[in-house]
């Protein structure tokens, strides 16, 4: 049987908690890339080029199904293998971001979907461009609807962050590996990294769904 | 090396793996499954001291990362005296892992059962098991297949995480093979395609079909 020790505990907690800062940063940078790249998927199928609709759908499909540890994977070692180097947290924050991309822009998709048609129609009336009618129509009003899938995949993107550790990212994770293996002692590092995960998603968690019901009620969808 | 010639090499290792990852894949749905209609139902239970463990299991595992729990059942759990071979603790992580996930799913659709279901399972006097079993799980069932059918698909990616305790499942094998020839494109390009063939082409249409039938079995076809 192995005890807790708790000098050990307060020697590894400054590193690992310095390292979650760079999960945060790698969790950040991640959906950054996954905010832009999957409003360019949902975009790319409203628009009325079948070729390119039907190509993203496929690409959106492929991305979601496999692992993003597959995909971690093969974007860091199939670069070099044509001549380009990826940095780690290069590979690592564009394989995280494409993965997470993928499910955003089905947020967004649903998001866009849910505003009724009447309303494009209303500006089309108006004389409106279709930049402007999403920027002033169509978008606040899809907003409420795909806050709540924005956020669950922030937290997502959040526990993901720890595949990174693979390929080298300096992350929680390669953190706690590290101490582990300097100190042949893995029930400290493990159970802390854990506990940083539980006291970051579950108030993360917690506050988005607030949010989102206050957004709701300040948008009038709810009593 | 061709494309070819690099499938006749390692098409055994990578037809290895699969079996693996479907076997992970089989396993770690039982185990979720089971988990999840467990802790969904004690949730739902007027029982407070099961109603806690309930909350702190699904908490504790949708708060955390699966890499994380599946490290902590490795490597912490044999210091705690419970030792687990690999292959198992591969699937159990997996497994209760996303049966966390599941167990939302199954709260949700029993409630969303209609009201009057529950009041003429009363009023013809049926026991509150019979009640649940023989008209409110049914009904549930059908109206939670289809966020399962995603979860399945999580799943199944979530397996690819047990290469990392050396589980020689499909990921790990495209990892060996990709260490040995560093062809990378070809190695995890090809785990990538047998992954998706999965997901879209077995798993996906499995559970439309297991919609479809489980619709047609209370009359709603």
């Amino acid at each position: 049987m192995f005890e807790w020790r708790w000098e050990f505990t307060f020697e590894i907690l400054p590193r690992l908690i310095g390292a979650t800062g760079k999960t945060l940063l790698a969790a950040g940078g991640g959906y950054a890339v996954a905010l832009v790249l999957g409003l360019i998927f949902a975009l790319a199928q409203r628009t009325p080029w079948r070729v390119l609709t039907v190509a993203t759908r496929e690409v959106v499909e492929f991305v979601r199904s496999t692992p993003l540890l597959l995909q971690v994977f093969f974007v860091y070692y199939v670069g070099p293998q044509f001549g380009l180097n990826l940095s780690p947290w290069t590979a690592g924050l564009a394989a995280i971001g494409l993965h997470y991309a993928a499910y955003l822009s089905e947020v967004y998709r649903g998001g866009i979907e849910s505003v009724p048609k009447g309303q494009w129609e209303a500006a089309k009336a108006l004389n409106m461009s279709t930049l402007k009618t999403y920027r002033r129509i169509v978008i606040p009003q899809a907003l409420p609807t795909a806050w709540a899938g924005l956020g669950n995949y922030l937290v997502g993107i959040f526990k993901d962050t720890p595949m990174l550790s693979v390929i080298g990212v300096g992350e929680l994770m390669h953190t706690a590996n590290a101490v582990g293996a300097e100190h042949y002692r893995y029930l400290e590092p493990y159970t802390i990294v854990g506990l940083i995960f539980l006291a970051i998603s579950l108030p993360t968690a917690w506050l988005v769904r607030q949010m989102e019901i206050s957004l709701r009620r300040r948008l009038g969808l709810t009593k | 090396m061709s494309y070819l010639e690099f499938l006749g090499n390692y098409s055994d290792r990578l037809i290895d793996g699969s079996l693996i990852t479907l076997l992970q894949f089989v396993l770690a749905a039982l185990v979720a499954v089971a988990a999840a209609i467990i802790s969904g139902l004690i949730k739902l239970a007027q029982l407070k001291p099961l109603q806690a463990v309930a909350t702190v299991y699904i908490e504790i595992f949708r708060g955390t990362s699966l890499l994380v729990q599946l490290y902590w059942f490795f490597f912490v759990l044999p210091l705690l005296g419970v030792s687990l071979e690999k292959f198992v603790a591969g699937f159990l992580a997996v497994g209760l892992c996303y049966g966390a996930y599941g167990a939302e799913l199954v709260r949700g659709a029993i409630q969303s059962v209609p009201r009057g279901q529950w009041e003429a399972a009363l009023a013809l006097n049926m026991s509150p098991a019979q009640r649940m079993w023989r008209i409110i799980l049914p009904q549930a069932l059908v109206i939670m297949l289809p966020p399962w059918g995603n979860l399945m698909v999580e799943i199944l990616k979530g397996t690819a995480l047990v290469a990392l305790i050396s589980v020689p499942d499909l990921m790990f094998e495209a990892r060996q093979i990709n260490n040995n020839t560093y062809l990378s494109a070809q190695a995890f390009g090809t785990a990538l395609v047998i992954y998706y063939i999965f997901a879209r082409f077995v798993v996906t249409p499995l559970m439309r079909w297991l919609e479809r039938v489980m619709a047609r079995r209370i009359g709603r076809a």
